[in-house]
């Protein structure tokens, strides 16, 4: 039920009514961008982020920054595994 | 991006499992027994079945599976409603796909719809505004149901209703609170769980501070997971990790996604539109105090449940029995004699069974007690 799937936004179709295009694993389908483009203010900068879509509505961008550093953790666990 | 595919990497589930099996051992020793995990989320119990890792895991570790499927504890008494309101004439009555197959006293919304009731499927409640302006001559009712992590799609789209100025919209909301019920079920005292494995897209709208609770006053740890198989056991490492240690702290093993503070733009929306704190019935889990919300005064127009023409509450037991003993876990759902014989996903007898991420569809569809 509280299922999420990762979306690159692509482009907005109408700021105000926070609607955005995205690509969900290769279907382009318009989301809601309402939950997040309130904080920031500028939508625009949603452009080529990846977030999270539950029930149509982008609630989280997906911080690549912080997916590299768990894995670069677990890089080093598996060494130390493999050592 | 690759970023699912990195979070399904053998080399790094094989690290976890490694780390997970030494650490987990001496723990289980020392208690007599497994380690009891409560994975709140049912979509982590879908994860756990689909990704295999019951069978990867040691026996050293048990999972209790968690009340975090809305579809499964949602109330006869609110499919009913949906039901009596689906009936009227006039009402064209949306919602998603599982709660339609939830069986109530008088059937489900899909025999409804088969009676000849207005019944749709949404994916969004945001399409029912679209499929109100498309019916402008019906009543346009959405059922909405869900947790946190559900409840600002529902408010936003209950406000955007409001300042279109729809007045043939209207919700019927059963949405629930994760918080209130997690900490009724710390405070029963008959459950013994050693840590919590926290649910990720709960957590993305609630953020993770608000746990702090759990650890401070129940001395539970409690670690957020994401939904991959390494996101779910870097969790599960740290929570061992920490009863190993005899630490409890709320940790965030899912931070690519999920905030301290959540999206406050979600919980504003959430705010606005619900007031918290009502007493709600969960299916076998009984009355959770303050875990249900209600549509805020100024909106009580959109609140689907003024349409409903009172009738008096039927208090029968439908609930066979043993749902209830599945989801709070004292027995496992292939223990139950129902299962697989009277009770499948084509004609569920009880919710569990209903929503793809219950625990008896889990194990109708993965057998796991045939593997172990």
């Amino acid at each position: 039920m509280c299922l999420g799937i990762p979306a690159k936004v692509i482009a907005i179709v109408d700021a105000d009514a926070g609607l955005a295009l995205a690509d969900t694993a290769g279907v382009r389908r318009q989301i809601n961008i309402g939950l997040l483009a309130a904080e920031g203010g500028d939508s625009s900068a949603l452009v080529g982020l990846w977030v999270l879509l539950h029930v149509g509505f982008a609630m989280a961008v997906i911080d690549r920054q912080e997916a590299d550093r768990t894995l670069a953790l677990l890089a080093q666990m598996e060494e130390g595994d493999e050592s | 991006m690759s970023l699912p595919h990195d979070f399904r990497d053998a080399g790094k589930v094989k690290a976890l499992l490694a780390a997970i099996t030494a650490a987990a051992g001496p723990v289980a020793a020392r208690l007599g027994r497994p380690l009891q995990i409560m994975e709140v989320c049912g979509g982590h119990t879908h994860a756990i079945f689909r990704f295999g890792l019951n069978q990867l895991l040691p026996s050293s570790i048990e999972f209790i599976h968690g009340p975090g499927c809305p579809v499964c504890v949602l109330p006869v008494a609110a499919v009913d409603q949906a039901v009596s309101l689906a009936r009227q004439p006039n009402v064209m009555l949306a919602s998603f796909g599982d709660p339609l197959r939830v069986p109530g006293t008088r059937g489900s919304l899909l025999q409804a719809k088969a009676d000849g009731a207005e019944v749709r499927v949404l994916y969004s409640p945001f399409d029912a505004l679209a499929l109100a302006r498309a019916n402008p001559h019906r009543q346009v009712v959405f059922f909405a149901i869900g947790f946190d992590t559900t409840m600002p799609g529902t408010a936003y789209s209950l406000l955007t209703a409001e300042r279109a100025g729809l007045t043939n919209l209207s919700f019927l909301c059963h949405h629930i609170r994760l918080m209130p019920t997690l900490t009724a079920l710390l405070a029963a005292d008959d459950i013994r769980l050693d840590g919590f494995v926290g649910p990720g897209h709960v957590s993305m709208v609630i953020g993770s501070r608000v746990y702090a609770p759990i650890a401070d006053q129940y001395r539970k740890p409690l670690v957020i997971a994401g939904f991959e198989p390494v996101d779910f056991l870097q969790a599960l490492y740290q929570l061992v990790l920490q009863l190993s240690e005899g630490r409890c702290a709320i940790e965030n093993a899912y931070a690519r996604v999920v905030a301290p503070d959540g999206n406050p733009s979600a919980l504003k929306v959430i705010d606005e539109a619900f007031e918290p704190g009502v007493d709600s019935h969960w299916r076998g889990l009984g009355l959770v105090p303050g875990s249900g919300v209600r549509v805020r005064e100024p909106y009580r127009h959109l609140d689907a449940a003024e349409l409903l023409i009172s009738t008096p509450q039927i208090k029968t037991a439908t609930e066979p029995a043993y749902c209830n003993a599945v989801l709070t876990g004292r027995i496992k759902p292939h223990q139950c004699p129902l299962f697989r014989r009277h009770c499948t996903p084509e004609h569920p007898v009880g919710a569990l069974m209903v929503s793809s991420e219950g625990a008896c569809a889990a194990y109708y569809q993965y057998r796991p007690e045939e593997l172990r």
